[in-house]
C-alpha cells in the first residue's frame, strides 16, 4: 500500500508526536496510513536472552509490565514519557520512527543492546539502534518500510541500568536527559554505555565518560570526572528549555544521579526512579 | 479502514456514553471536534490544542486519552466517554459529586478533564495514595484553585465509589 501511495504517505501509530507536527504543519503528507487497524502488533515476549516489543506496543502497556521490568530502563522509561493520556496512545515503534531529538526511548535504549525489526515489500530487515536513528526526525526505514519489531537483550547478572530525564512539567519533552547501563564485578565498573539525550540532533554516546569509568571503583573522584566527561560530549541548542550551558550543567547532574541508580541495581538493590520535575 | 482522498468524507461510527453516532468527517477531523461539533456534546473541552493541558481528556474504550492529539477517524468502532456519560439518571457520578464537595474546582474549564483521568485511576485503585494521584493527573492542568483539593476530591470520590 505504501508503494502505491507514494513518498508522500506517512504512517500514523500512536500520534502523539505526529498530530502535534500536523498541527503545526511542520509535517504535510498527502496521506495518512492509520496503523492501528492491523492486528497482532502489539505484544511483549520473553524468549530468555531478549525481550521483543510489538511497535504499536503503548508506553502504557510497557509501564505495566511485568515482563518489561525484567530491564529497569525500560520501565523507567515508560512510566515518565508525557503523562497517562499520551502514554495510553503513543507507541515505542512510533517514538523509535519519528526519531525526535527529545524522544525518550531512543536515548534509553541506546544503552542497552537494541535492535530495529523492519518490514517491507522486500522482506525482513533488522537494524542495530545506532544504526536505525540517521539524524533529527530521520531514520533508515525506506518510505515503504515499517517498523515491525524491537527487540533489546537481556543484560547479564550484575548489570544494571537506569534512564532519568529532567523536565519542566509532564506534558513537555524533557530539558535533558540521561540513560546509563553498568557492569559491575567486585565494585568495578567492567563496563558502562552512557547516552546523553535532548542534547543534540540525535542521542550522543558519551564515549569519554564510559571510557573514564571502566575499570574503576564508583567513588566520588571517578563519578565527578565521568560526569565532566559527560558534560564535555553534549552539544546541546539554547531553547525555551533552557541555556546551552544550562543543559551542560543538567547533563552534569542526570550523570551522576543515573550511575548511583544503576550502580545501586548492578548490585541487586530494587531501586525505582524515574523522570525528575523542576 | 477507511478510504480516504484529500477533502472527501468518509464514515465513522462511533459510542460516545453509550449511544452510536454514525457521522461523515473530513480525515483531519480530531476526536474532540467530533464529540464538540459533530455530536453536540460540548462538556469536553479546548485548552491548549497542542496536547499540553488535557482539559480535553475522554476514555477511549476506558483509557484516558486527549481528544485533540486523537483523530475522529482512530476512534471509528470503539466507545468513548465523557464528563456528560458519567452521570448515570440523573444522579451525578461519585467522582461529579466529590469535586463539589471537597471544593475541587474554580472555573471549572478543567474540570471534566481532570474527572476523566481520575476515573482511569480510580477504576483500577480505588484508595490511590497522593503521590499515585499526582502520577496519574501530571496530564491535566488547573491553572485557578491548584491542586490540593483535587487530590482530597480524588480520594474522597474513591471512598465513595468502594462505598456503591
Amino acid at each position: 500500500m505504501l508503494g502505491q501511495l507514494g513518498e508522500g504517505a506517512k504512517l500514523l501509530a500512536g500520534g502523539q508526536s505526529l498530530i502535534p507536527l500536523l498541527k503545526l504543519r511542520f509535517a504535510n503528507p498527502e496521506h495518512l496510513v492509520d496503523l492501528s487497524f492491523i492486528s497482532g502488533t502489539s505484544f511483549i515476549n520473553d524468549n530468555g536472552s531478549a525481550l521483543h516489543f510489538g511497535a504499536m506496543t503503548r508506553h502504557a502497556e510497557i509501564e505495566n509490565s511485568a515482563l518489561a521490568r525484567k530491564i529497569p530502563v525500560l520501565h523507567d522509561c515508560a512510566s515518565g514519557i508525557a503523562d497517562v493520556q499520551v502514554r495510553n496512545r503513543g507507541t515505542i515503534g512510533g517514538s523509535l520512527a519519528e526519531a525526535d531529538p527529545s524522544g525518550d526511548w531512543a536515548n534509553a535504549l541506546l544503552t542497552l543492546d537494541t535492535t530495529i525489526h523492519c518490514l517491507g515489500p522486500n522482506g525482513t530487515r533488522a537494524i542495530p539502534l545506532k544504526d536505525f536513528i540517521k539524524d533529527a526526525y530521520t531514520t533508515a526505514l525506506a518510505h515503504d518500510e515499517l517498523v515491525s519489531e524491537v527487540e533489546v537483550k537481556i543484560p547479564p547478572k550484575g548489570s544494571g541500568g537506569a534512564y532519568l530525564a529532567f523536565k519542566r512539567s509532564a506534558p513537555v519533552y524533557p530539558s535533558a536527559s540521561a540513560a546509563v547501563q553498568l557492569t559491575l564485578v567486585d565494585d568495578v565498573c567492567q563496563d558502562a554505555a552512557i547516552a546523553l539525550g535532548c542534547v543534540g540532533l540525535t542521542s550522543i554516546r558519551a564515549t569519554e565518560a564510559e571510557a573514564a569509568l571502566r575499570g574503576k571503583r564508583l567513588d566520588d573522584k571517578t563519578i565527578a570526572t565521568v560526569a565532566e566527561a559527560a558534560r564535555a560530549a553534549a552539544d546541546p541548542q539554547p531553547d525555551m528549555r533552557g541555556s546551552a550551558e544550562y543543559k551542560r550543567q543538567l547533563v552534569v547532574a542526570l550523570v551522576k544521579s543515573t550511575i548511583a541508580i544503576a550502580a545501586r541495581r548492578a548490585r541487586g538493590e530494587q531501586v525505582e526512579g524515574t523522570h525528575l520535575y523542576a | 479502514m477507511p478510504e480516504a482522498t484529500t477533502m472527501e468524507k468518509v464514515a465513522v461510527q462511533v459510542k460516545v456514553n453509550g449511544k452510536t453516532y454514525p457521522r461523515e468527517v473530513e480525515p483531519r477531523m480530531l476526536l474532540v471536534e467530533f464529540l464538540r461539533e459533530a455530536c453536540d456534546l460540548t462538556g469536553t473541552h479546548v485548552g491548549c490544542d497542542t496536547t499540553y493541558c488535557g482539559a480535553c481528556t475522554v476514555l477511549l474504550n476506558g483509557l484516558a486519552v486527549k481528544s485533540c492529539t486523537t483523530l475522529a477517524v482512530q476512534a471509528d468502532g470503539s466507545e468513548i466517554t465523557t464528563v456528560e456519560g458519567l452521570e448515570k439518571d440523573g444522579q451525578l457520578h461519585p467522582i461529579q459529586k466529590a469535586f463539589g464537595e471537597a471544593y475541587g474546582l474554580q472555573c471549572g474549564y478543567c474540570t471534566p478533564g481532570l474527572m476523566l483521568s481520575a476515573h482511569q485511576l480510580l477504576s483500577k485503585n480505588p484508595e490511590p495514595s497522593e503521590e499515585e494521584i499526582r502520577h496519574a493527573i501530571a496530564g491535566n492542568t488547573c491553572r485557578c484553585t491548584g491542586y490540593m483539593n483535587v487530590f482530597k476530591a480524588i480520594q474522597f470520590a474513591g471512598r465513595k465509589m468502594k462505598g456503591d
